[in-house]
């Protein structure tokens, strides 16, 4: 879809809920409202009454801060924190210099975890895997990675990632809210309050996890990383799951047919109905098209989760771990047919990449997991037109050190948490393709080039929606809070 | 404190935005025009600084103008008077604000130039006056720019109680307040609530269950003129209350029985749980309930009662992340029991003068760290390692220590016969307290002793120099605070929102009161009157305010829509818990038993396991309970913080990672799912028509029977009939095999009835189903 049609949609809905907006206020309004989809209302910050409309809500922002390049996000999140030395950033020297003491003037008074603080030396260690160069950037990528390299014209690397937390926790959490403490919103959410949702039947956020075969117990996951914070509930991330009930509490209970549900609900809103008549509570119409909503939902997320009928060829991208449910690769499938639905925010979690021992076999496993198809994803969004307008996301949350965590021996190794320097990839929707950006010193310790902030990436991303992550605001108890808390400049060298 | 407050007409607003959208303008000026137009008609003759003025210079300038002193620009600071007249410039020639002479008052040259690049507040800073705020703060320096304290900061004053305007109507002087405001406002109070209503009303509120078919029965036949006042004081009598009181405060304390963060290992902090319950029980005293809470183990002769009631202080998260620096955690702590202090029993954002001074409120870096200090003196590790790692200071606690002083603990069920329960002790030699620059743990500033801000009130000599003198500081007949944020709170969850909007924030960012006389009243007679909670809601409850129908129409919504000046009451959803007790109360499945370790009730399957790491220890895998324990109040439920009960969640429970006073009420997709198919309630439905059917003979008995337990009242004809064609429709479906009533039926673990036949159970179970998805069953009404 053009700039201008997106913006031109944007603006129609916007006059359609300023429209009710206004006119929510009396009982006029509420009935207006029934009859023209499913609005309800709700207070915005300032404790005014607006509408929305459930999932079709559409946003705070009353108009873009800049044209969109993108209309949805795609983040593949690498949890645990992918070792950047084995993936994408290449040090020859480390291999060189195998063995020997980090240098304390690289080191410079860097922060060391718990697990390595005691360890009376650093022996540096290079990559047990090649690298070749691809793409006409003649982007260095290691043989981990073979369909991602065929890719290299399509995505843009950054190697001058870095963040300011050190352990897992407050890493994951710093990049998904902005905040390394809980209880701000997710990125999700944000851009679910922003801008609101393009489908009426699916959630603007939708989540789906991922167990790494390189290590799989790794580091856990905790739900408040798709929580809405103190943002409306209806802005939280929903967990779509390769489970019996693919969101939580989706199915209908056992022996009732559809019929019998859809005549049961239809008790329940005339009967709601019956109440307002009496009380005049807009809240009631309000639930009465919660429950419409729900009932499409029970048909919307089954429609897109059914990767059944895909075709083979498409397997035959994505790999045939594809079809195994609740795997890296049946998500990755799942995010583009979500894409497909206009669905806002789709974040996948792929766990596992915490490497502190034996890093060789198991990065080695966990790249398998997710190399093909999250090429294939970027493959298979090109191929439908659609990812010049989804912006995909592939990184961790921090890097891995230069050196070894634990005994060296000449196959084994381990690497201990690293924020100081560490990638990741972006493509698609107003992304610079083919680009790498960011350079690290030949000990792949410290940036030398181009530093991106963890704040910058979400201002970046941010920008490539068409907002200003500054202007993106929502004043709790008394403050006005934003995603990129009081930093985050715009990357503008990998803009297209 | 006698102050004006306006209706704000923004719905006039509104309704000219309609217009002026449908004849095609552009939005974002419409906003301005509406602005011009309409509110420069509503400048008060008298400018009030607390109500008109000090709001606008918060929020628009106080971010660089305030009283953070590292972020003031061009050396201008707008929070008191002294500042604001100051000279400024090189040559200070000239004048911010200039009392009495708006022109001469380079702030209203800033707020009114045309020139962006002159224009206050700066274009980057993406706030913006409005044209009626420009013309309230001209009209402010033409009046004098006079300052006053922040109302908050001001120690509750005596009020005249406002003659009576209708002595049939009004029932104590909480109705005198409400209805002088009224009447300003043009409005007048709404009818009684029926007496079905008014019952299940304050059952919820006070007990969080309904009523009984009994007692409403008992109710709506007693003539007696205190049948009222009965209901009350028996509800204040049950154990309901007490278990619905500590409920509430399991968000105020961020209870939990996890650790929270990654490995999210269990903890065993539910004997101080039951203490909370005990003591609403007892009535105790709010100022003995948060004083044993702050500081029990320093009372005189601490009894273990006394010490266990300090585990609030500890309910805080606590890592066992493997690399973590400890004393980057500890420092968390220290400053999470501090934050909830001041949020739970202040209404302050304490937290916001971590890295610097407060940008709103007079509370500065220093005095944060002075406050912190009181908390920052036990022998705590940042980290854990390993779930089986005692986080210190603690007590044992055994079947022995609770047959005496703590026998309210129900230890029958513990799997451990001795399990630790967090509490404070305070090392013999205090830490040393630093204020950490930028609030980072090892950027150690200056030493500070113990303090409190001096903008609230100073901290005696008399007083201890810790949590005790701390306690005794936050109850002294001066604070402005304590007793106001105490009566709001118990305002707010008898009305759904506290006469302070914002509980959580009382400071110059937070709402103003809306009924400023009243609260203050409400605070002297709770001050005064020995802090007595139950007093104060029985009061609140028999008050004809609150007794009024929640019924509302066009005019009412359109010159009242969010009920700030109590036409109506406000028809307010069902916490998450009372949701699931309800269900459970009137199907009968409910099992009453007080206290204990936190059970697990039904949960969808793997949500635990899909997120663990494979540590977690005891919460890695979600194990059900059995029998009783399927069934207890959801005060019970086990809340492991990493992965909270997802029913609960979208419900707009708290999430326990930090204090929090006030829930969101939220209208969602999700929460018509859960009670379309959460087993609970399917399970429940079922109960309900098993138990209706052995009790009633006939269709219509049955299903009124279902109806009156879920809202409290009988269904009329044209309810009964909807419901009875339902029924009726279903059996069809029944008998055809459309619907499967084996596997329906079979949907949770109580034992099905077994002389009841299947199909008709089925039929019915579904409109019992029906019936507790009912925006009224979920209501309080």
């Amino acid at each position: 879809m053009s700039e201008k049609k997106i913006l031109e949609d944007r603006s129609l809905l916007l006059n359609r809920r300023s429209f009710l907006g206004k006119t929510a206020l009396g009982i006029g309004g509420a009935a207006l409202a029934s009859t023209l989809g499913y609005q309800y209302f709700s207070k915005n910050e300032k404790g005014k009454l607006i509408t929305t409309t459930g999932y079709g809500t559409k946003g705070e922002l009353d108009s873009l801060h800049f044209p969109a390049k993108a209309k949805r996000v795609i983040y593949l999140f690498q949890s645990g924190g992918p070792s950047q030395l084995e993936l994408f950033d290449y040090k020859p020297l480390l291999n060189l210099r195998r063995g020997q003491d980090l240098p304390e003037s690289i080191r410079n008074g860097q922060r060391l975890t718990g697990m390595t603080s005691n360890q009376d030396n650093f022996p540096m260690v290079g990559s047990l895997y090649d690298f070749k160069r691809y793409g006409k950037s003649g982007a260095w990528i290691s043989d981990l990675l073979p369909y991602t390299a065929k890719m290299a014209d399509d995505i843009c690397i950054i190697n001058s990632m870095y963040t300011e937390a050190i352990n897992h926790d407050p890493a994951v959490t710093f990049f998904q809210t902005g905040s390394q403490q809980p209880g701000r919103p997710s990125m999700g959410s944000w851009l679910s309050y922003g801008l609101g949702s393009e489908n009426d039947n699916l959630p603007a956020f939708t989540v789906l996890l991922s167990r790494g075969t390189g290590r799989p117990n790794g580091q856990p996951l905790y739900t408040r990383l798709w929580g809405n914070g103190f943002l409306h509930s209806l802005h939280q991330g929903v967990q779509f799951r390769a489970a019996k009930d693919p969101v939580l509490y989706l199915n209908d209970p056992d022996g009732l047919s559809k019929n019998g549900k859809r005549e049961m609900l239809d008790h329940i809103a005339s009967l709601n109905d019956k109440q307002y008549q009496e009380f005049g509570d807009p809240e009631i119409q309000s639930r009465i098209a919660q429950y419409e909503m729900a009932y499409r939902m029970q048909t919307s997320v089954p429609e897109v989760m059914d990767i059944s009928k895909e075709p083979d060829y498409i397997y035959k991208m994505y790999g045939s771990d594809a079809r195994k449910p609740g795997t890296f690769a049946a998500n990755c499938l799942l995010a583009r047919r979500l894409a497909e639905q206009d669905v806002r925010f789709i974040q996948l979690y792929h766990m596992g990449w915490d490497q502190h021992f034996n890093l060789p076999s198991a990065i080695e496993k966990q790249a398998k997991d997710v190399d093909q198809a999250s090429a294939a994803l970027i493959a298979d969004l090109k191929q439908r037109g659609l990812l010049e307008d989804t912006l995909v996301i592939w990184g961790g949350e921090f890097g891995r050190t230069n050196y070894s965590q634990g005994l060296l021996t000449d196959t084994n190794y381990g690497r201990d948490h690293h924020p100081r320097c560490f990638s990741m990839w972006m493509a698609g929707g107003g992304i610079k393709p083919g680009m790498v950006h960011g350079e690290t010193d030949e000990f792949g310790y410290n940036i030398t080039k181009d530093p991106v902030h963890v704040h910058d990436f979400q201002a970046t991303m941010l920008h490539l929606l068409g907002i200003n992550h500054e202007k993106l605001t929502y004043k709790y108890q008394g403050r006005r809070f934003r995603l990129t808390d009081v930093e985050g400049e715009l990357i503008k060298d990998i803009l297209a | 404190m006698k102050v004006i407050l306006r209706y704000c007409k923004f719905v006039h607003a509104f309704c000219l935005l309609v217009v002026v959208l449908l004849v095609g303008c552009k939005q974002d000026k419409t906003h301005s025009i509406a602005g011009d137009l309409i509110f420069s008609e509503d400048i008060p003759e008298k400018v009030d600084f607390v109500f008109d003025i000090k709001p606008i210079l918060s929020d628009r300038c106080f971010a660089c103008h305030g009283p953070d002193e590292n972020a003031i620009e061009g050396g201008l600071s707008l929070h008191s008077a002294e500042k604001a007249y100051e000279a400024l410039g090189k040559e200070k020639n000239h004048f911010a604000v200039v009392p009495g002479s708006p022109e001469k008052s380079t702030m209203i040259e800033r707020i009114f130039s045309p020139d962006p690049n002159n224009q206050m507040p700066p274009q980057e800073s993406n706030l913006f006056l409005t044209e009626r705020e420009k013309l309230l703060l001209r009209k402010w320096i033409e009046q004098g720019a006079e300052y006053q304290p922040h109302w908050a900061f001001v120690p509750p004053q005596p009020q005249d109680t406002p003659s009576s305007k209708d002595n049939n109507w009004e029932q104590n002087k909480i109705d005198a307040f409400v209805l002088a405001t009224l009447h300003e406002k043009g409005l007048q109070p709404s009818e009684k609530a029926t007496k079905e209503k008014l019952i299940r009303r304050v059952s919820f509120d006070l007990a969080g269950i309904p009523p009984t078919l009994e007692q409403i029965n008992n109710f709506v036949n007693d003539d007696a003129t205190n049948a009222y006042e009965k209901v009350i004081d028996h509800l204040l009598s049950t154990d309901d209350y007490a278990e619905h009181m500590a409920s509430d405060w399991m968000d105020v304390s961020r209870y939990a029985d996890t650790h929270g963060y990654q490995d999210d290992f269990e903890r065993t902090m539910w004997p101080w749980r039951d203490w909370v319950i005990h003591a609403f029980k007892k009535n105790m005293s709010y100022k003995d309930f948060v004083t044993y809470q702050l500081a029990g183990d320093l009372l005189p002769n601490a009894n273990l009662e006394q010490i266990l009631a300090t585990g609030f202080n500890r309910n805080h998260k606590i890592t066992a992340e493997g690399g973590v620096i400890p004393e980057e955690y500890r420092i968390e702590y220290v400053e999470d029991r501090t934050n909830t202090f001041s949020t739970a029993f202040m209404g302050l954002t304490m937290e916001c003068a971590r890295c610097h001074d407060h940008k709103y409120d007079p509370l500065s870096q220093k005095e944060h760290f002075q406050l912190f200090s009181f908390f920052n003196n036990i022998p705590e590790k940042g980290l854990l390692v390993g779930a089986e790692d005692i986080p210190n200071p603690v007590i044992m606690l055994s079947k022995k220590e609770v047959e005496g002083v703590l026998n309210f603990i129900n230890f029958s069920k513990s799997k451990s016969d001795k399990i630790p329960v967090m509490v404070m002790k305070d090392m013999s030699q205090a830490r040393e307290t630093h204020i950490l620059k930028r609030g980072v743990y090892d950027q150690l500033g200056e030493v500070v002793e113990v303090g409190t801000p001096t903008a609230l009130l100073p901290f005696s000599d008399t007083f201890p120099k810790n949590r005790l003198g701390l306690a005794q500081w936050l109850f002294d007949d001066k604070h402005p605070l304590t007793a106001r944020v105490a009566v709001n709170r118990m305002w707010q969850r008898m009305f759904g929102k506290g006469l302070v909007e914002s509980s959580y924030d009382f400071g110059n960012q937070g709402a103003l009161p809306t009924h400023p006389e009243l609260l203050d009243f409400l605070a002297l007679k709770f001050q005064n009157e020995g802090w007595d909670m139950q007093q104060m809601l029985k009061y609140i409850a028999l008050s004809a305010t609150y007794q009024q129908s929640t019924k509302t129409n066009a005019n009412l919504l359109e010159r009242d829509p969010e009920n700030q000046w109590l036409a109506r009451a406000s028809r307010l959803r069902l916490p998450a818990e009372t949701i699931r007790d309800q269900a459970l109360m009137v199907s009968g499945l409910l099992h009453k038993e007080i206290g204990g370790p936190s059970v697990k009730p039904y949960q969808p399957e793997g949500i635990w396991e899909e997120t663990t790491g494979g540590g977690g220890g005891t919460t890695a895998t979600y194990i059900e309970s059995t029998g009783h324990d399927l069934y207890r109040k959801s005060l019970y439920t086990f809340w492991k913080r990493t992965v909270p009960p997802p029913s609960m969640m979208t419900f707009d429970a708290s999430s326990r990672d930090v204090c929090s006073v006030k829930r969101q009420e939220t209208n969602t997709p999700l929460q018509a799912l859960v009670l379309l198919n959460d087993p609970q309630l399917i399970e429940a439905s079922r109960v309900l028509a098993q138990n209706a059917m052995s009790n009633k003979k006939g269709l219509q008995n049955q299903i009124s029977e279902l109806f009156e337990k879920a809202t409290s009242r009988r269904p009329d004809e044209i309810e009964l009939k909807e419901l009875s064609d339902f029924y009726e429709s279903s059996l069809l479906k029944i008998k055809t095999g459309e619907i499967d009533s084996d596997a329906f039926l079979a949907i949770g673990n109580a034992p099905l009835t077994v002389n009841i036949a299947k199909e008709p159970l089925t039929a019915l179970a579904l409109t019992a189903h029906i019936i507790l998805n009912l925006d009224e069953t979920i209501s309080r009404g």
